[in-house]
């Protein structure tokens, strides 16, 4: 009996210390999220660097933006990731008010399939917007030559491929060509999938490389990491200052600063063909979507610190994963945006 | 005495089993019920909004929010009529030799092979159709179309590698195992009397194989309609091939859509309720096509045969 007495000790000894461990469980944070596909290896990164640092644990499920947007609006998450900012529109479709964090940017490179070139292609946001409009149809094209002197350009047909399946990338080609062309704008817009006046469509950015690869004559939109990864020929774009700019992750940067002063109105703005002499034009930001009345303070704490570490040690590490860290006004924006996060209605974070 | 006591209660354990078993053979029609309601509410602000002109348009601009889907369901019918035509005369005509003609070992082998083939996932077929059937339609056969045929509006235009025709084929290796290993099972359950018998009076191999067939036939056109089932909602290897872009052409030298690719491309992205309801009704008319598709090509066996249900008719 004694003994059996001690067995139902020990026992309840272990319940309580198994009891007492699920409740350091319990007490650490899980936060969940949902959307875009083209952040999710930095975000990845960034969920496992922060749950070795502060324990917090993040669950990320890239379902791309359209199924994040609706997680948000069900409220079946903390928080959303979108490649395209909400419009006004969308935006009365929420139940509450939601909060934009842009998290990197990133660029939309085009490449090309044209053996015989052997210097990079300089484009002009008119013969890009003549290109997918199906005006330019040669490559020999007398507006491709002016802006490629010294360059032998074949006499082929250009075929143009865009994406088949709705996404972020051909959200910001398009956004870029409606906002250098008001023809473009009225006739097709933007949107994460349009209607094209021409041209083939590959599913991803793989499909699409695959066709320009495949096919000579072709040009592509892929996102400027697949390019730089795959070590693809990409064209230098003429940006509003005149200049013809490399896509790199410094141009990509550039293009946000310049873009900077309108960020901090609204930091919806694309920063497409932005005025910075040294900006890449085709260039973006991906945002995460939070709404500014948090149930649960704690989750709320969770994720606003999440954030402002995402502004600081999250951004050194996004260049080694080819996405273009945010500039420092950008992360100011973001910093005045956190301010604003409350929790029934008390402020998450005090004022420093 | 077990059964002795369940009478006790009333039921017999042979009503239990035919109960069980009533209402397993009922759940088809309860789930396939539930997928018809679920998708018709998804559907309904779309239906709400646009009406019939859905199916008449062929417009899909998700920027100006108007959609139709007609180029769509023209590329699932097209694109499957195709495979159709390519992999009937292949897919019978193995059958036949399988099961008439090669010897029962090569059967057996060829048709464990034949098995094989219908196991291969779909995306492996589009990996394929995309990088060595599309380069090898580009530069070889789709020119000599183009060139000895370009006369015809069916094969006018650009050399992709990619579209209809690609995506035709693709259907086509991807339908002809059922075809054939269905029509060879059909085959061979015919009585071999049959053929005896018109030997005997002196037919050929060829005049015996054909009355074999005409017995087969029910069987066989049961096996068609099973594949083209298959055709018209294969998804990701199409959606691969197919150059996905909302024009209806006449020639197969064109890309097209279909209406599971459309799905299968844009609903992840979708974001704005009547986009997303516009995609949900795309999949209501799938359901609609496959079934008036179906009960087309059944009437079509219910004539061709004269209403007749032999031993081999499967059908």
């Amino acid at each position: 009996m004694i003994r059996f007495q001690r067995q139902l000790a020990t026992l309840s000894l272990a319940a309580l210390a198994l009891f007492g461990a699920g409740n350091a469980v319990a007490g650490q944070v899980n936060l969940t999220g949902a959307g875009a596909t083209f952040p999710y290896p930095i975000y990845s990164k960034w969920f496992d660097m922060y749950h070795e640092k502060t324990g917090v644990q993040i669950n990320y499920q890239s379902i791309g933006s359209g199924g994040g947007i609706q997680q948000v609006k069900a409220g079946t998450v903390d928080f959303g990731a979108s490649d395209a900012a909400l419009s006004n529109a969308r935006l009365k479709e929420m139940p509450r008010k939601v909060l934009h964090f842009p998290t990197v940017a990133g660029a939309v490179v085009l490449s090309y399939n044209l053996p015989s070139v052997t210097q990079p292609l300089q484009l002009t946001p008119e013969t890009i917007v003549g290109i997918y409009m199906g005006k330019i149809t040669m490559w020999n094209d007398k507006s491709i030559a002016a802006s490629n002197p010294g360059v032998e350009l074949p006499g082929a047909p250009i075929l143009p491929v865009h994406r088949s399946d709705g996404s972020g990338t051909t959200n910001i080609f398009v956004t870029y060509l409606s906002a250098v062309s008001s023809q473009w704008k009225e006739l097709v817009g933007a949107n994460t999938s349009v209607s094209w006046p021409v041209g083939i469509g590959g599913k991803g950015n793989e499909g699409v490389a695959g066709l320009v690869r495949q096919t000579p004559g072709a040009i592509g939109y892929v996102e400027l990491a697949y390019a730089k990864q795959n070590k693809f020929a990409v064209a230098h774009i003429r940006n509003s200052s005149g200049n013809f700019v490399e896509p790199t992750l410094a141009s990509t940067t550039a293009a946000a600063e310049g873009a900077s002063a309108m960020l901090a109105k609204d930091v919806r703005t694309p920063i497409v063909n932005s005025p910075a002499p040294n900006a890449y034009p085709i260039s973006g930001l991906t945002f995460l979507l939070v709404y500014q009345d948090q149930k649960d303070p704690v989750k709320a704490r969770a994720l606003a610190d999440f954030i402002r570490w995402s502004m600081t040690d999250g951004q050194e590490v996004a260049e080694s994963l080819d996405y273009a860290k945010l500039p420092a006004p950008v992360v100011k924006v973001n910093e005045a945006t956190l301010m604003m996060l409350t929790s029934s209605g008390k402020p998450v974070l005090a004022a420093k | 005495m077990s059964q002795a006591k369940v009478r006790r209660r009333g039921v017999s354990a042979d009503e239990v089993y035919k109960g069980l078993l009533a209402a397993a053979a009922a759940l088809v029609f309860v789930i396939v019920a539930l997928i018809v309601y679920e998708v018709a509410r998804g559907a309904e602000l779309s239906i709400r909004t646009i009406g019939w002109k859905f199916l008449t348009q062929t417009e899909w601009d998700p920027v100006a929010d108007k959609y139709g889907a007609l180029p769509y369901m023209y590329g699932t019918l097209v694109s499957s009529l195709l495979a159709l035509i390519m992999a009937v005369p292949l897919g019978v005509g193995s059958a036949v030799f399988l099961a008439e003609i090669a010897s029962r070992r090569v059967g057996s082998i060829v048709s464990f092979v034949m098995e094989l083939l219908a196991a291969i996932p779909s995306i492996v077929y589009g990996i394929w159709g995309f990088f060595v059937l599309a380069p090898w339609l580009r530069t070889f056969i789709e020119p000599w179309l183009i060139a000895h045929f370009g006369f015809l509006p069916l094969f006018r235009g650009f050399p992709f590698g990619i579209g209809m025709l690609n995506a035709g084929i693709i259907l086509a290796i991807m339908i002809v195992p059922t075809i054939v290993s269905i029509s060879r099972e059909v085959l061979l359950a015919t009585p071999g009397t049959l053929r005896e018998a018109s030997l005997a009076l002196g037919a050929t191999q060829a005049e015996a194989i054909g009355v074999a067939l005409d017995a087969a036939r029910p069987g066989i056109l049961g096996a068609i309609i099973l594949a083209l089932g298959r055709a018209l909602g294969e998804t990701m290897a199409v959606t691969m091939v197919i150059g996905n872009t909302n024009r209806i052409s006449l020639s197969l030298l064109d890309p097209g859509a279909t209406m599971s690719s459309i799905i299968a491309n844009e609903f992840t992205e979708a974001t704005g309720d009547l986009y997303l309801s516009a995609l949900i009704q795309i999949a209501l008319v799938l359901f609609a096509v496959t079934i008036v598709v179906n009960a087309l090509a059944r009437a079509l066996v219910y004539f061709a045969t004269g209403g007749r249900r032999d031993a081999a008719g499967a059908a």
